[in-house]
């Protein structure tokens, strides 16, 4: 969104992540269709196309599409139970909702004129807070008052044990900020670099540089989707086995 | 929130994310190009109002949350039962269906190699049989031939020594039958001899005489 004005370069790295509605002008109330439901909307209708009618062959042997969905459901499928354990498992479908819903907004954030829903805070610390409180409340209805040796290191010197309390109370309580920071900062700068560097492309000498650049940016993008997708839905399994087996 | 004029141009714009740059060194000094910057912050100034009204980063736009949480909401509830509901019992089942058939498959293949294992078996005992049953033909056959030969063999010479037997005969015959001609002859021979000398044959005499003589020759 470079414009070239009268002797100079405007930048406009951020407008990419502007949220405005999809039809006409006008406020944005909490029902109004706009940009960010239009591209969530897109990233559900790819994961259905993905996982249901991909695979309505229900081949023994698959074809491309249904080895891609196996692949994912294999991959997530193997992550909660290697990191969650058999127990974890009951709760599968919704670390490949997010899992899912994350890749997909991602990866279609990419394409060139697109939004990435993944790149608002508002988006992503939704993801976190509903794993944060879903894993806080299994966590409870699954342990009771044991869920709290959570925070209580019975390996640790008695002395040190109170100290080590607050710690982890303090860092349990960071988990949802770092977890949809992380997600959210990661796909944001990414982009924002990508409209600085196109900006450059106005200025004929620059251009070639910039062009080889966007095109690196690009690839490392492509990597940070898949990722930030991995890592948000590992860290998920990880709290979730906290909830599961609170015991140190 | 940063902004970026460079160092030459007249005025310095804040509060604005717009960055602007200008081919500076050239711009200084040059009438001409002096009003050009001034345009450019100009510029720059309207965005910085425009930016005013909105936050720096849309992401920290208060405003677009209820929005963003409302349709988020509503997307994660519809990922959600189009995954728990059709796309993932239905992956599970076909992965779960491969696996049943592999299994079925190497089970069923185990139960082919034994088979074939017998199969082989039974080939060879079959083979080595057929083996043994052939030989034993064989061996009669050849009992059998030379049985037949030997017969052959018999009758043969016994026809060679009955054809021996007679040829000897005949033999014995044509040289009897031999002498008595040369006898004959020279009784014949002798006979006219005497006659042609003047005196008479007597032909007593004659055939006594010619014995006498051809008992030492033809004997």
């Amino acid at each position: 969104m470079a414009e070239e004005e009268a002797g100079g370069l405007v930048f406009h790295p951020m407008d990419q992540f502007v949220v405005k509605p999809l039809f006409g002008e006008g406020p944005v109330n909490w029902y109004t269709p706009t940009n960010a439901t239009l591209w969530m909307a897109l990233a559900a209708l790819a994961i259905t196309a993905l996982l249901v009618f991909g695979t309505r062959g229900r081949a023994i042997v698959p074809n491309r599409v249904q080895s891609i969905a196996e692949l994912l459901y294999g991959m997530v499928h193997k992550m909660v139970e290697d990191v969650t354990g058999k127990d974890g498992l009951k709760y599968f479908p919704y670390v490949m909702t997010l899992f899912c819903f994350i890749l997909f907004a991602n990866f279609l954030g990419l394409l060139p004129k697109s939004f990435s829903p993944t790149s608002h805070i508002a988006v992503t610390a939704v993801l976190a807070v509903l794993v944060f409180v879903g894993v806080t409340v299994l966590g409870f209805v699954k342990n009771g008052a044991h869920f709290l040796g959570l925070f209580w290191v019975s390996s640790a010197p008695l002395a040190l044990r109170p100290v080590l309390a607050v710690i982890e109370l303090i860092s349990y309580f960071v988990r949802p900020v770092s977890h949809s920071i992380r997600l959210a900062g990661n796909i944001m700068a990414g982009h924002a670099v990508i409209k600085v560097f196109a900006a450059f492309a106005a200025i004929a000498a620059i251009a070639p540089v910039s062009v080889v650049a966007i095109t690196a940016m690009y690839g490392l993008e492509v990597l940070v989707a898949l990722i930030q997708a991995y890592v948000f839905t590992i860290l998920t399994c990880v709290y979730l086995k906290d909830a599961l087996h609170p015991a140190h | 929130m940063f902004s970026l004029l460079q160092q030459t141009a007249p005025v310095v714009v804040e509060e604005s994310e717009t960055v602007i740059i200008t081919e500076s060194a050239e711009a200084a000094g040059h009438g001409a190009d002096a009003a050009h910057a001034v345009a450019a912050a100009d510029a720059a100034h309207g965005a910085a109002g425009h930016a005013a009204s909105a936050p720096g980063m849309p992401q920290l736009d208060f405003t677009t949350f209820g929005n963003q949480i409302f349709w988020l909401l509503v997307i994660l509830a519809v990922i959600h039962w189009v995954l728990s509901r059709i796309a993932l019992p239905r992956i599970g089942g076909v992965i779960s269906d491969r696996q049943g058939a592999i299994t079925g498959d190497l089970m069923a293949a185990e139960e082919f190699k034994q088979k074939a294992k017998e199969a082989e078996a039974a080939y060879d005992k079959a083979l080595a049989d057929a083996r043994a049953e052939a030989g034993k033909i064989v061996a009669a056959n050849k009992a059998e031939i030379q049985k037949e030969l030997d017969a052959a063999i018999a009758h043969a010479d016994a026809e060679i020594a009955a054809r021996a037997a007679e040829s000897e005969k005949r033999i014995g015959e044509i040289r009897a039958s031999a002498i008595e001609d040369a006898r004959n002859v020279a009784r014949e021979v002798t006979a006219a001899l005497v006659e042609n000398f003047g005196g008479k044959a007597d032909q007593g005499l004659v055939d006594a005489a010619v014995d006498q003589r051809l008992k030492g020759a033809l004997q």
